[in-house]
């Protein structure tokens, strides 16, 4: 590569002694947005396992409910002879949905893919406001600390349900405020990523790149920072509301007092249903915090790999805001039976099945991308494209919940679960793997392995539909979720051979990710080196060198078109970089 | 290597009508794998709305299904030395926003009267010539862990110190509109029956109403299904749909098993009102 780094002394500074602390601001408090971005990455994979862990202790308790649950059972409940209390699997239902969502899922998308892509994407130098972005990774640890410490509490963690509704959640044990912390510090750490991106994204475009040439990852990153900056104060002040309940003995959430040990800890006079609609009016954007950034990366590997133009451009921005907008307005639908005006319900129904208009477009958009493309199947096209096929029954069986007359049946029952891992894990990660397949060349400047891309691939995606596809059929039989035994009630006692056959899959499903794991790691040793653009794609990050030096480019990028001219028919080859000046 | 491909993402849309089909006819061995069987007129529109969503969303989901085999089996890159350019077809996304939108506005207008009979217009009867809102027949008493089903004594109102009282089964006549008064002792509780299709969640602090036609005599469970504690599981109720004659029977034995007067003292009787008080 002849021009390399042309400015080695300006991207990086020669130091003189001090190695330690130069590698404690390189790669431990770095204000660079790309070291950023990988310590999020790497911490979202650490918890990712974890999270995956409690799932499979869940899976076991539905498949041999009380029998001695491996490594569990024996460190922590060898008097009881391995089997786990109630309690213990509320703790592992709740810290499950914690971690996945509020330290994998979105730290994974906006944490890890936002910062590390969008300055590349759009011809910055770095974020706006370098040092906020380190504080923005480092009030995670809080938050872990948080998490960890209540592993170690009596009851073994949080017990309320990732919704935490009081009156159950003001009565449970001293976990709850350090979950409660620890929400509060993520919510923070969102908060400093979403007002840089902002800025960045509005500030610090490279010359000529307008709005309407970024590529479809930066319009998601950007919508995804405005959802979190206007849905996240509300989640914080709801979250600060039960803390006060908590400990100060205020009555926000709670009807009556609440008498312990002789002394009030709540003094009454609140509404539970306040924090429902506090929750989800914050949970309901957070669905799609946490899928928009996977829709904007699927787009861009989409149209790479179909070589051919992002079929409608602008109808996948317009249709972005949509979801967004109408994001904010939806938030009733989980709350159909709760209790709230039952009136209102129509309205949130009728808002519902409006957003799954723009969605719609987007799938049909996807499509149409493909349609006459050169379609090259590598792991990331492969990740996709599952992306897509999974998101398509994600969001059937959306419709089906939004009609409150069918919800009355399957609410809290496992077509709920079936649903949402079907957006979570069937769209969601399968975008992120994707998208880490597509951008390791450019993070680690190495290629992973092909074939362990695919075999991860196939066996994840298989196991995932036997996973999750059953769920819908228990949920309609009425199988309620968070229950430790359901085969008490005659009506669900024939169902243990199927819960059996999902933990099965689950558990070759959890195998199937060591394949990832050993290709990640692996690939960073033993990895073919990568040049600029592996992939032969437009946008601007893969002009800048593999890995990005501090400083991202090695000139300065102008932008002639948008992120999407691939088989431009006057062309000798099929893609054409956006920083490639006109003939 | 694509045509493999396409068919493995081929087989998403096909194994999983499949199933749903076999689910919805009760074919072998996914017999009893779907809605269970309903007891209640309302049921029947719910079932209905179920099903014909699932239909709709099936035909969506082969559509699309069948689209992402086509271009994976058609669009090979070893087969094609040149992709089509084209970025958008202006006709094409006009249809495809404006018949999904006719079928969205459909679902949405084709439910509300299943909602508004469900849950928003009580039953009613004719008390000295006015139209008044049934009375409720029981009133459920959610806490951790169990059900308490209060039953009108001698003086016919319920919430009054002469109710009976049932720990975890209901009995309730078929063929008559029942309404239930749900109401909770400690935390948020969900009142589920999935035979009658009946589902509501119990709010500190409110009071619930619910109403259903049983239509067939038959025992089944009732379930929690909001997150309550440790024993959450365990929150298991029975109700028993029996005919009206013996409905009225199993009153007349219970008032006559019925200790005359509860002693207020004795720790052992239910504080229902009292509790309630702030």
């Amino acid at each position: 590569m002849v021009n390399k780094v042309q400015h080695p002394e300006l991207n990086h500074p020669k130091r003189t002694g001090h190695p330690v602390l130069r590698f404690l601001s390189t790669y431990v408090f770095a204000t660079d947005h790309k070291i950023i971005g990988l310590q999020f990455l790497f911490s979202s994979l650490f918890w990712f396992a974890v999270g995956g862990m409690l799932a499979m202790a869940i899976r076991w308790q539905l498949a041999f409910p009380w029998s001695d649950m491996p490594i569990f059972g024996p460190t922590l409940f060898a008097s009881e002879g391995g089997q786990i209390p109630g309690t213990f699997y509320n703790m592992l239902f709740t810290m499950h949905a914690t971690i996945m969502i509020f330290f994998v899922i979105i730290p994974i998308l906006s944490g890890a893919f936002g910062n590390y892509l969008i300055p590349l994407m759009i011809g910055a130098e770095d974020m706006a406001f370098p040092r906020l972005n380190m504080f923005s990774y480092w009030f995670m640890w809080p938050a872990f600390a948080c998490m960890i410490l209540s592993f170690t509490l009596p009851g073994f963690g949080p017990t309320s349900g990732w919704t935490a509704y009081p009156t159950l959640s003001l009565i449970a044990g001293d976990a709850q405020n350090l979950w409660i912390l620890g929400l509060i510090f993520v919510g923070i750490s969102s908060m400093m990523g979403s007002i840089n991106y902002m800025t960045t994204i509005l500030q610090m475009r490279a010359p000529g790149m307008h709005m309407f040439r970024m590529p479809m990852t930066v319009w998601a990153m950007f919508i995804t920072a405005i959802l979190q900056a206007f849905a996240l104060p509300v989640l914080t002040a709801a979250l600060f509301m039960q803390l006060s309940d908590r400990l100060l003995a205020t009555g926000f959430f709670a009807p009556e007092s609440i008498v312990v040990n002789n002394s009030i800890t709540i003094s009454g006079g609140g509404e539970p249903l306040l924090w429902q609609h506090l929750f989800w009016f914050y949970s309901h954007p957070a669905v799609y915090i946490m899928i928009l950034p996977a829709m904007g990366m699927v787009s861009d590997i989409l149209s790479c790999f179909a070589r051919k133009p992002l079929f409608g451009y602008r109808p996948m921005i317009y249709s972005l805001i949509a979801i967004a907008g109408l994001g904010f307005v939806v938030w009733g639908h989980h709350m159909f039976v709760s209790g709230m005006n039952r009136i209102l319900a129509i309205s949130f129904m009728v808002s519902t099945m409006l957003i799954a208009l723009p969605s719609g477009i987007k799938v049909f958009n996807w499509l149409g991308t493909l349609w006459g493309g050169r379609l090259f199947l590598t792991t990331p096209m492969l990740f996709s494209i599952g992306f897509v096929s999974m998101f398509i029954i994600g969001g059937l069986s959306g419709i089906v919940m939004a009609a409150p007359p069918v919800d009355i049946q399957i609410h809290d029952t496992y077509f709920i679960v079936a649903h949402f891992h079907y957006v979570l894990f069937g769209a969601s990660v399968l975008g992120v793997m994707g998208a880490i397949y597509y951008w390791y060349p450019k993070m680690f400047g190495r290629k992973m392995n092909e074939t362990m891309g695919k075999l991860h691939f196939i066996l994840t995606f298989i196991f995932l539909n036997g996973t999750f596809f059953p769920m819908h059929f228990l949920g309609a039989r009425g199988f309620p979720r968070r229950y430790a035994d359901a085969y008490r009630f005659e009506e669900f006692q024939d169902l243990l051979p199927l819960n059996q056959f999902i933990t099965l899959c689950a558990f070759l499903m959890g195998a199937a990710q060591l394949v990832f794991l050993i290709n990640f790691f692996g690939s960073l040793i033993w990895g073919p080196k990568a040049d600029r653009n592996p992939w032969h794609a437009n946008t601007l990050e893969w002009s800048a060198p593999s890995p990005p030096p501090h400083g991202n480019f090695d000139f300065q990028p102008t932008v002639y078109r948008g992120p999407y001219e691939y088989s431009h028919p006057e062309r000798s080859v099929d893609y054409w970089p956006q920083t490639e000046p006109p003939p | 290597m694509n045509r493999f491909w396409s068919i493995l993402f081929c087989l998403v849309p096909i194994l999983g009508t499949a199933t749903f089909v076999m689910a919805a006819w009760g074919l072998p061995p996914f017999q009893g794998a779907w809605l269970p069987k309903n007891y209640s007129v309302a049921g029947e529109t719910i079932d209905h709305l179920f099903y014909l969503l699932n239909w709709i969303s099936a035909v969506i989901f082969i559509g699309t299904g069948a689209v992402i085999g086509w271009v994976l089996w058609k669009y090979d890159h070893r087969r094609r030395d040149q992709a089509s350019y084209f970025s958008h077809n202006t006709q094409l996304e006009i249809v495809w926003t404006i018949i999904p939108a006719i079928i969205l506005i459909f679902i949405a207008f084709y439910q509300m009267n299943s909602w508004a009979e469900t849950k928003m217009i009580r039953p009613t009867i004719s008390q000295n010539g006015q139209t008044i809102n049934k009375p409720p027949m029981v009133l459920v008493m959610a806490k951790r862990f169990g059900w308490e089903f209060h039953y009108a004594g001698p003086d016919g109102l319920i919430e009054t110190q002469d109710d009976d009282y049932i720990e975890n089964e209901l009995v309730l006549p078929v063929g008559t509109d029942v309404v239930l008064q749900l109401e909770t002792r400690d935390v948020i509780h969900s009142f589920f029956v999935p035979q009658l299709r009946v589902k509501q969640d119990i709010v500190p602090g409110m009071k619930q109403f619910i109403w259903f036609r049983g239509t067939d005599i038959a025992e089944m469970d009732i379930a929690c299904t909001e997150l309550c504690g440790w024993g959450h599981y365990t929150m298991k109720g029975r109700l028993r749909l029996v005919s009206q004659k013996d409905y009225n029977l199993w009153l007349t034995e219970r008032r006559a098993m019925q200790t005359p007067a509860m002693d207020p003292d004795d720790p052992e009787t239910p504080q229902v009102l009292e509790e309630r008080l702030p």
